[in-house]
């Protein structure tokens, strides 16, 4: 009962903000007055806002200005022991750092590390929370310019990616942060630069009480779509995530921007009912999954469970099962990441709910932006397939899909599978899956699980495997950096090819995309792509043990 | 000549040719020859089941067993299948195109200055001089003489027809006969590249050019085909994992301690990878070439039967396509004091000489039976000229005209009459209508002559074309009629017709135009022509359907000739280009969803002795792992043959929306795709389940 108040307040929440939030962002993305600040930063950083950029121009800018900050935040790690508030921490070894740069610049967050012990206040501040920012600033800078390449016609140029980083920086994510942190401060969540302190606890021992500015940190956590602890605990740690209702609202900002993008792109193409249809694949791939994760963990199989009533086996009691499974389902099927259980003690099934639902690319509604344009490619796809069988060339909101918006569309949905299933099938063959604590079908789930995440920009740890070895460090790494950057680069070709064309008019002939039968079509692509490429490595992982 | 079909008459839903099964033993020997790599590569999902079937040869020879012999047979069959669909298609267009070839005969040419050359060594610009009886060695423009031509040899129509210097009449076409008279002809071709040599190019599938959908659906399936490669191939290292977790579980045909064994590793690829599509794909290309062939139309390329799918707006001129040729009597309108009868008998007097189409109508609409015998004793016709513009009858004592309201008037006043203003109002009623009138007057000996009053002469729409102007509504594609007539007989006849627009008094900058500011607007435009005049705006659309009994410069410019010149066919065109998407979408979704099942049957069968819950999966029930995967690879191989006649038949297409369609094809294909495989699995399954060993 109280799982099922959770989930339906959670999206009646959602459905309540998408048109005001949605058209708050559309203003944001489409406007071209500059505030003081922003003339102020343009002129700084030498950017004509009036600009615009071909799409090589716009790729090349997200490139170069992702390649500075790995850069920038790699030697900040190397270098945090000379600089201020390292709270006396060593400087990260370079296979860490190089995982950790790429990680937070991938809006991946995956840590190799746990984050108390070997992350100082400036660092966390300056390096990890700035790239939480502009990373998730950048997901929504592709979306939307991919959105510009199906509203242009016949125009050269898609925006300009320094004014959008810019705007969307500071006119989304900063204001919300903001007033999220003052809530989350008032919640009970510790927002300090100090560096802990020691108690005496009541059986005489010593306990060194952690502080930090984390109120701030989970705030951009969250609302970007990131999923980088403070705490090696994560969400699951009681100065991150305090009580039922900071974990509500944890939720609720992980699935705002995304959920409200759709809302963006009918605006921008100029039919609102384009933006519903999207929203409603997202919405019906997000709530069967949570409903089948609380589902699995309520009944799972197995002795204890059952004796228990649930499996509550690494699930905190302030959240309950439905509280710990729905943010299980949610952090996936966003590229968030962060936990407030752990999925390595999860069923079998419920455990492979949060494979599945980034196997699915995370479109569901995805991280911010990432989820909007691996969304639209998919519906691409399906409108290819669907528009044959209408017997007209392909289009999809006017836009023909010819050869090269195949090409660009068929490589996009092979890079992540391919890195995640090269990257296993690696880690068997070279044996690097011998740091998995468990044997047989879940010790394949936990290195299927760590190769999903990071290729998938997501971030989230099944746990149950040591990762931060050479090896594992520059793998995940890889997978990370070329998940998250070709198929940017492949978005922003597509957004350049469609923009280039005039667009169709619209006729009794032409394959309606807002309808119910394309939304349930795109669903039906994007269970069948997943289901029929992952299959076989599900079997012998969560599928074995979980049938069994 | 059995190059054409009947030609249809009406307009008929678009059929397909039927597959013979004697087609297929006949096509056997061309898909044997299609397994040369060199050849297969072109098609890269069937391709990598050549490469799989050689690879499990390899592996059954050095180490034999039934199983691995049964599966590499079938693998092999799936190949040839794949072969056999495409040498099928391209079967029935090498018979047409032998006919075609025995028309080529032998030609001499006699060029005009007297030296006598074989036709195959004409050049462009070549003069030459046709005589009765001789054939037309190559194709060119009558610049001298008039001629009556049998092309029964392209068209197959047997009515010769006349050619002519000057005017829109003057191409030829090589191959054809000169019946009689003699003509000059200048050649407008290059050797080899006659209307005849395309022709067998085109019938027969000779570097056939992929288009532009088919390059993308193949662009689809090759990354669908790397996806399964990928996903099968990294399973080997979690399957030998697997296994030394479970050393202990027995090993099957399908997996042991190094892992999955390559005969079921190339199965499993065959099964995932689309094969169904990938080995009809070009079939259904030819057969969609074959289809517009064998209703006399010879596309140029095949991009242009895409187009054609793609059409938003169809121009279409009236006279011919929309109308009947001529104007027919429509009403009687007597004057004040007439009746209606008095004017149908003196129209139908006026008009019994007249062999024009309109004074036939007249005829026919005023019906009057019988006549009282010697009535037409002593009668003298007045022939129509241009001069006097009007025609009538000189009867014994009385005289009947009938002509343009002006001439008709002016001889009722020269006679002592006094046109009243009645006739006169009922003559503009009807010009605004948009018709034509016609009056008719009469003189009695000894009277004055008077006006009967107004025969109605209107254009009459063709019976049936306004449904299929709704139906091309329905696929969303705007129908405009074309004519020079003024433009409220033009909007007349157009709201008569139901055509979304007209463009009256068009001359060729006016098309055009038109055409032009369509596709600025994003549309696809598609027309038919036959003047030299339409060439321009043939050439601008994106469709253009040139009639062949137009002029050369026509048929050069519109990338179609419809050898019957029926404009109506450009609608058949259209929905032959859809069929043709329609068919390759189908498939591909029928092709993707088939996968479902047979995963169901290969994963338990791989994997079920190490994790015995795998068997939960096996949800047909299938006899063992053998037997699964054997099933599986037999259900891909029979399911290409199966749908072989559909390839080439195409998919039932109706007109009608496009949410209509996609509803109706999801259920069939897409749902079909996944509930057929289990059934025929299943089946197999419970067939070779008897094949000892399996």
């Amino acid at each position: 009962m109280a799982g099922w108040l959770f989930v339906i307040t959670l999206v009646l929440a959602l459905v309540a903000v998408y048109r005001p939030f949605g058209d708050h962002m559309y203003r944001v993305v489409t406007g071209t007055r500059a505030t003081v600040v922003e003339r102020g930063v343009y002129r700084v950083v030498g950017v004509d806002p009036a600009a615009e950029q071909t799409w090589g121009v716009y790729a090349r800018s997200v490139l170069a200005f992702s390649a500075v900050s790995i850069l920038f935040l790699y030697a900040f790690l190397r270098l945090q022991d000379r600089l201020w508030l390292s709270l006396g921490l060593d400087p990260l070894p370079g296979h860490l750092a190089w995982n950790t740069a790429v990680s937070f610049t991938t809006n991946t967050n995956w840590q190799a590390y746990s984050g108390e012990s070997t992350m100082g206040h400036l660092v966390q501040m300056a390096g990890l929370a700035v790239q939480n920012f502009v990373s998730a600033a950048v997901g929504i800078a592709v979306a939307v310019a991919l959105v510009r390449g199906f509203a242009a016609r016949r125009s050269a140029t898609l925006g300009n990616f320094w004014v959008d980083l810019i705007r969307i920086t500071l006119r989304i994510l900063l204001p919300i942060c903001v007033v999220v942190t003052l809530i989350f401060m008032v919640a009970g969540m510790v927002q300090n630069l100090s560096s802990g302190t020691d108690v005496t606890t009541l059986t005489g021992a010593t306990q060194h009480i952690t502080g930090g500015p984390v109120a701030s940190q989970e705030a951009i956590k969250e609302l970007g779509t990131n999923g980088g602890g403070f705490y090696n605990a994560n969400a699951a740690h009681p100065f991150e995530n305090p009580t039922a209702w900071t974990n509500w609202l944890q939720l609720f900002l992980i699935l705002l921007i995304p959920f409200s993008l759709p809302r963006v792109f009918g605006r921008m193409v100029g039919q609102n009912r384009q933006g519903y249809a999207i929203a409603a694949v997202m919405a019906i791939l997000a709530i069967a999954s949570v409903a089948l994760t609380i589902g699995f963990e309520v009944h799972g199989a197995g002795t204890v469970p059952q004796a228990v009533g649930a499996a509550m086996e690494g699930k905190e009691t302030r959240f309950g099962i439905p509280g710990s499974a729905a943010y299980a389902a949610v952090t996936t099927l966003t590229s968030t990441g962060s936990v407030n259980s752990f999925h390595d003690s999860y069923t079998a099934l419920g455990g492979m709910m949060p494979m599945i639902n980034m196997m699915l690319g995370e479109v569901a509604p995805g991280g911010v932006g990432a989820g909007l344009y691996g969304l639209l490619i998919l519906a691409v796809i399906t409108v290819f397939v669907a528009g044959l069988m209408v017997g007209r060339t392909p289009e999809y909101l006017g836009k023909k899909i010819g050869a090269r918006e195949m090409k660009i569309a068929s490589s996009y949905f092979l890079i992540t599978p391919a890195l995640v299933l090269i990257g296993t099938a690696a880690a068997f063959a070279t044996g690097n899956n011998a740091t998995a604590l468990n044997v047989g079908p879940h010790g394949l789930s936990e290195v299927l699980y760590a190769f999903t995440s990071a290729s998938n920009n997501n971030g989230s740890a099944f746990a149950g495997i040591t990762v931060n070895t050479p090896w594992w460090d520059t793998a995940l790494g890889l997978a990370m950096l070329l998940g998250r950057f070709l198929p940017i680069v492949l978005v922003l070709a597509l957004a350049g090819s469609l923009a280039r064309q005039k667009v169709t008019p619209e006729s009794e002939g032409t394959l309606p995309t807002h309808q119910p039968l394309f939304v349930g079509m795109v669903v039906g692509v994007t269970v069948v792509l997943v289901a029929l490429t992952f299959l076989p490595a599900l079997a012998l992982g969560p599928l074995a043990e979980g049938l069994s | 000549m059995t190059l054409l079909a009947e030609k249809p008459s009406t307009p008929s839903p678009v059929r397909g040719g039927m597959l013979e099964t004697a087609q297929i033993g006949r096509s056997f020997p061309a898909a044997i020859r299609k397994l040369d790599p060199r050849v297969m590569w072109r098609n890269p999902v069937m391709f990598i089941v050549e490469i799989g079937a050689v690879f499990t040869t390899v592996l059954s020879i050095v180490d034999p067993s039934l199983f691995a012999w049964i599966i590499t047979v079938w693998l092999w069959l799936t190949v040839l299948f794949a072969n056999l669909a495409e040498a099928v298609a391209e079967g029935r267009g090498k018979a047409q195109a032998a006919a075609l070839r025995a028309a080529k005969q032998d030609t001499v040419a006699y060029l005009k200055d007297g030296r006598e050359i074989p036709a195959t060594s004409l050049k462009l610009g070549d003069v030459v001089v046709v005589e009765a009886g001789q054939v037309i060695p190559g194709d060119g423009d009558v610049i001298e003489g008039i001629a009556s031509v049998d092309e029964s040899a392209i068209t197959g129509e047997s009515a010769p027809v006349i050619r002519e210097s000057g005017g829109d009449r003057s191409a030829v076409t090589g191959g054809t006969k000169v019946l009689s008279d003699r003509i000059v002809v200048r050649i407008t071709q290059r050797p080899g590249e006659s209307f005849v040599d395309r022709m067998i190019a085109l019938v027969e599938g000779a570097n056939r050019q992929k288009t532009p959908n088919e390059i993308a659906l193949n662009i689809l399936l090759a990354a669908l085909t790397i996806i399964f490669l990928l996903s099968v191939v990294t399973l080997q290292p979690l399957a030998i994992f697997s296994k030394a977790f479970n050393a202990a579980a027995p090993d099957t045909v399908a997996l042991d301690g190094n892992g999955v064994t390559g005969i079921v590793l190339v199965s499993l690829i065959v099964c995932l990878i689309p094969t169904t599509i990938g080995a009809l794909l070009s079939a259904i290309g030819i057969a969609g070439m074959d289809r517009l062939v064998q209703r006399n139309v010879l596309a140029m390329s095949g991009r242009a039967v895409e187009a054609a799918g793609d059409v938003n707006t169809l121009l279409l001129d009236k006279t011919g396509t929309i109308t009947l040729g001529n104007r027919q009597a429509a009403e009687f309108v007597p004057v004040d004091g007439v009746s209606p009868a008095d004017l149908a008998s003196a129209a139908q007097l006026s008009s019994l000489a007249d062999e024009t189409p309109e004074g036939r109508s007249i005829v026919k609409l005023a019906d009057l039976g019988e006549r009282e015998p010697g009535l037409m004793r002593d009668t003298t016709f007045v022939p129509f000229t241009a001069q006097t513009r009007m025609s009538g009858v000189d009867l014994p004592g009385r005289q009947i005209r009938k002509g343009a309201a002006s001439a008709v008037m002016k001889w009722v006043r020269q006679n002592g009459g006094h046109p009243d203003d009645e006739a006169l109002e009922i003559v503009d009623a009807i010009s605004s209508s948009g018709g034509t009138p016609l009056v008719v007057a009469s003189m009695m000996s000894g009277e004055p002559a008077r006006a009967l009053g107004v025969i109605h002469l209107k254009d009459v729409v063709k019976p049936g074309m306004r449904e299929r102007f709704d139906e091309m509504r329905r696929m969303g594609i705007r129908t405009v009629m074309i004519t020079g007539d003024n433009p409220r007989t033009a909007s007349a006849i157009a709201s008569e017709a139901g055509v979304d627009d007209f463009l009256a008094e068009a001359t060729p900058e006016d098309k055009l135009a038109y055409i032009k500011r369509e596709q600025e607007g994003g549309r696809l435009v598609a027309m038919t022509g036959d003047g030299t005049n339409d060439a321009p705006a043939l050439a601008q659309a994106d469709v253009g359907v040139a009639m062949n009994t137009g002029t050369s410069a026509a048929k050069e410019a519109g990338n179609m000739v419809d050898l019957d010149s029926d404009p109506t066919k450009l609608i058949e065109i259209v929905e032959i280009g859809k069929q043709l998407l329609i068919t390759r979408g189908a498939l591909t979704t029928f092709s993707i969803s088939n996968d479902i099942a047979k995963y169901f049957a290969i994963i338990p069968a791989m994997f079920a002795a190490v994790y015995p819950g795998l068997d939960t999966l096996n949800i047909m029930r299938l006899h063992s792992p053998g037997s699964a995967i054997l099933s599986a690879v037999i259900f891909n191989a029979l399911i290409i043959v199966a749908l072989i006649p559909l390839a080439l038949r195409g998919v039932r297409y109706r007109p009608s929306s496009a949410s209509a369609l996609l509803r109706r094809n999801l259920w069939i294909y897409g749902l079909g795709g996944v509930v057929l495989p289990f059934l025929g699995i299943k089946l197999i399954d419970l067939l070779i389940q008897f094949v000892p060993g399996i």
